[in-house]
């Protein structure tokens, strides 16, 4: 068993912010073992590896697809078991072409994740398995969570 | 004190027909008709049938009576009181009988018509056979032939042969899957189950069912120096009458489907009743070979066949306990324990078997 | 044999809830399988976006019915991260105890639910009998026995009713005896280890980066807990400690699942002796919400829960999205399901815990 290097939050932002100084974004919320960042979606697959192969940050929590009407978004939470970070990475796609890499190459729980923003959002994700509908049947045409989808209800 | 059944049923028809019926024929002058119904070859027939139907009866009776204490002790138990219907729950087994023979009974398409229909029929058939050959005292019995043993045995066995060809004619590859795994099963349980019997041979000298009992009447009841074969022999009577632990071949979780699946209504009914009747002649034939039978204290007040019973429901009241703690053992796990565990246990048995034997303690 | 493709499900005795669990077979043995869900969909996540944000307290329920306070407890924490509101003292001491009460309950369904799948109906039973007494425990507190509506952003609706931590002491102790009789049935019972001992290993390392939490994970020996290591509410005043066992089977999981139950008893324990004996138990939120995000992370009974909201200015949610537990682990499952035998699958598939209500929403 390797030893597992724990860091601070600090320690994590400040090597972030030394690797991918014009990509990232940090934001100002402060919450204890939190850190919020967004990133540039071409940046993405290369600061996931960084978070992954340096950092220590081995469980990706959930991937969520986010529709804001002019842009969509994919926002990461992925924590680290040794250090007991979150980070929350959210993602700006353009809202004609969403299209962004796949992280499950490196972390395989967000396969399920991705398929379901597929599914529901209409977000590709390149490199990705088996980029199937995972939840709604596989002959549906649209993507119910975009906004401009009606729900019906008065 | 026992009933003898044979003695009591030949003096009650003779005395119908050669004192009753007989006469009301000569005294309507039919005197062809009297001669005929009086002859003893007649009489001996008529005894027969009446006796095969009151030990039928009452083996059916006592098997339907194991389906009450199963779900009774079961309910026990589980922290429940089991069956309602009726005092203490007695009439729950005609109200599921009424029920099965209401249902419709469907036939897959393309199923081979005739094994179809066999395949419950020998398994059923087979079951009820061997209430012919289980003595329940001295004189209750339909049977006493010098083989009995051998006999019972051998019609056990023919069930993995129905239970086959049940799966296979049912044109489902599930249903074949269980069916062969359920023969396997079956067939290889037997061999530790016949292993154990043959030390109760081998002590007793004898294959006839009754002679065995005598034996244990006159020396100790067989479980006592053959504790290890008692133990093998209950374990796989068990496996052979499918019950949990060993019912894989019949449960859904597991296996897409078990070998009866295809079967509906009284079909379905009558295979369930002789997995009950199955368990009756495992419990009977535990009681006679290793616990003695009918033997038991107060001789002369209380009768045999109560003895024989009493002990049948305990035996079956161990096969409910274990189905209530243990779960269920997977198919190749099943396999392991009888080849692997009860088989050479067996053949020690029968080591001390003969030890015993010719160094002449029993 | 060829090998060929199975379906265990969508109607089968052994999944409880609804899906389907496609299996490819070589004679008895599994060479793949793949889970195949969406039978449950309710369309949760649009719904919600069309609700004030009180009204989702029981649709949070309702997300996994055998589980539920965890989950509106989630979005309550969540909400309140959103509207930076602070819950008093007492409120979270009874939430965190009605969490671990609900914990038992979950558990305790589980282990009714893994007896008809191995062929014990005793412990389904035994199991339904003791879980009776948590809902009534449940039902003297806020009014209903299985999907209680009963955090609120803020707090919890109302206060524990008089000779409920009477009741609950009661309970408690009654409930640790019956445990030892549970353990005394399944763990020193032979048939019980051969179907569970050395089936379906997960390594560490592959529970890790598939996303895997919760018992599963503290089953392959990964010291990893939401309420441990990113507490939430009181859980770090409190003096507990992780269940983790690491041998990574199936009975390893079971174990876990069972220790919790005991650590889930003391914690109540513990709350009831550091509880404030009287106080708010509730602060009015906002009734819209700031342009904002916010993020819980829980420990379910099943794994790591987290409810991320999206607020806009508004009194409904802009985006609320759900990451269920048990969605991450059914992904997972056929790394465990490959190379068992067909009749393995009710076990392996059982300790993993199903709730198919939070994985489709």
């Amino acid at each position: 068993m390797e030893e597992t290097v724990t860091y601070t939050i600090d320690q994590v932002k400040s090597k972030i912010a030394s690797a991918f100084p014009t990509e990232v974004k940090f934001e100002d919320k402060v919450r204890p073992r939190r850190l919020f960042m967004s990133a540039n979606k071409d940046a993405l697959l290369k600061l996931c590896t960084m978070l992954k192969d340096e950092l220590g940050f081995d469980h990706c929590s959930c991937v969520s697809g986010v529709d804001r009407c002019d842009r969509f978004q994919s926002v990461y939470h992925i924590c680290s078991c040794s250090s007991n970070i979150t980070l929350e990475i959210v993602v700006d796609l353009p809202h004609d072409n969403p299209e962004v890499d796949s992280v499950t190459p490196l972390w395989g729980g967000a396969n399920w994740h991705e398929r379901e923003a597929f599914d529901m959002f209409g977000i590709i994700y390149k490199g990705h398995p088996r980029l199937e509908r995972l939840l709604l049947p596989a002959d549906y045409t649209f993507f119910p969570m975009r906004k401009d989808c009606e729900t019906g209800r008065k | 004190m026992y009933l003898d059944l044979w003695q009591l049923l030949a003096g009650l028809v003779h005395w119908l027909m050669v004192d009753i019926i007989g006469p009301i024929f000569g005294w309507l002058s039919f005197h062809g008709i009297e001669g005929w119904l009086t002859r003893p070859e007649t009489l001996y027939f008529i005894t027969v049938i009446l006796v095969v139907l009151i030990v039928f009866v009452v083996g059916m009776l006592v098997s339907i009576t194991l389906i009450w204490q199963e779900r009774k002790m079961l309910g026990r138990f589980m922290d429940r009181r089991g069956t309602q219907t009726g005092p203490i729950g007695l009439f729950q087994n005609f109200a599921d009988a009424l029920k099965t023979l209401q249902k419709e009974i469907i036939v897959p398409a393309n199923a081979d018509k005739l094994i179809y229909n066999a395949a419950p029929v020998i398994i059923i058939g087979t079951s009820l056979f061997l209430m012919a050959t289980i003595p329940y005292s001295e004189g209750f019995y339909a049977s006493d032939s010098d083989l009995s043993l051998i006999l019972t045995f051998a019609i056990f066995s023919i069930v993995p042969f129905g239970v086959l060809l049940g799966g296979w004619a049912s044109n489902n590859k599930y249903t074949l899957i269980g069916g062969m795994r359920a023969a396997a099963q079956l067939i290889s349980y037997e061999i530790p189950m016949l292993l154990s019997v043959v030390s109760v041979v081998i002590l007793a000298g004898s294959l006839s069912l009754n002679d065995i009992v005598w034996y244990q009447q006159a020396h100790i009841w067989l479980f006592i120096p053959l504790i290890i074969g008692f133990i093998v022999f209950l374990i796989a009577m068990v496996a052979e009458v499918e019950r949990i632990p060993f019912d894989l071949p019949e449960a859904e979780a597991e296996l897409v489907e078990g070998w009866g699946t295809e079967y509906g209504g009284l079909r379905f009914g009558l295979i369930m009743m002789s997995e009950y009747a199955r368990g009756f002649i495992g419990s009977a034939l535990a009681t006679l070979l290793f616990l003695g039978g009918w033997d038991g204290p107060f001789k002369g007040i209380v009768p045999d066949g109560l003895w024989f019973l009493a002990k049948v429901f305990i035996v079956f009241g161990i096969f409910i306990w274990m189905r209530a703690a243990l779960p269920r053992v997977r198919t190749d796990q099943i396999l392991a324990i009888g080849w692997k565990k009860l088989l050479p246990l067996a053949v020690v048995n029968i080591f001390i078997a003969i030890l015993f034997k010719t160094a002449g303690w029993f | 044999m060829a090998k060929m493709w199975i379906n265990m499900g969508p109607q089968h005795p052994m999944t409880h809830g609804l899906w389907n669990l496609r299996v490819e077979v070589d004679g008895e043995t599994i060479t793949d399988a793949e889970p195949v869900i969406g039978y449950l969909h309710r369309g949760w996540e649009k719904m919600v976006e069309d609700r004030h944000y009180p009204q989702i307290i029981p649709m949070a329920d309702r997300l996994c019915y055998g589980s539920s306070f965890t989950w509106s407890h989630v979005y309550c924490l969540a909400a309140e991260d959103l509207m930076g509101v602070e819950v008093p003292e007492r409120a979270k001491y009874i939430r965190v105890m009605s969490d671990e009460l609900q914990r038992i309950g979950s558990h305790l369904m589980w282990l009714a639910a893994i007896g008809p799948d191995l062929g014990n109906l005793t412990i389904f039973l035994y199991a339904m009998r003791e879980r009776e007494l948590f809902m009534d425990l449940f039902q003297s507190l806020c009014g209903a026995r299985m999907t209680y509506n009963f955090p609120r952003i803020g707090g919890v609706r109302n206060d524990a009713p008089p000779n409920w931590e009477r009741d609950l002491v009661r309970t408690l102790d009654y409930f640790e005896k019956r445990m030892d009789e549970y353990e005394d049935l399944v763990d020193r019972n032979s048939v019980f280890r051969m179907r569970m001992v050395d089936l379906a290993p997960l390594s560490a390392k592959d529970a890790i980066n598939l996303g895997v939490t919760g018992p599963s994970l503290r089953g392959s020996g990964v010291k990893y807990d939401v309420r441990h290591n990113d507490p939430y509410e009181i859980y770090d005043e409190l003096d507990w400690h992780m269940c983790v066992r690491d041998e990574g089977d199936v009975y390893a999981r079971y174990r876990v699942r069972m220790d919790e139950m005991r650590m889930s008893v003391q914690i109540v324990r513990e709350c009831l002796k550091k509880m404030p004996k009287s106080g708010p138990i509730r602060v009015k939120p906002p009734r819209t919400a700031p342009v904002g995000t916010g993020m819980a992370r829980m420990e379910d009974p099943r794994g790591e829960s987290l409810m991320y909201i999206i607020g806009d200015g508004t009194d409904k949610p802009f985006r609320l999205k759900v990451r269920s537990p048990f969605f991450v682990t059914l992904s997972a499952s056929p790394v465990m399901l490959r190379s068992y035998k067909v009749a393995d699958v009710p076990s392996i598939m059982g300790m993993l815990d199903v709730c198919m209500g939070e994985t489709d929403r």
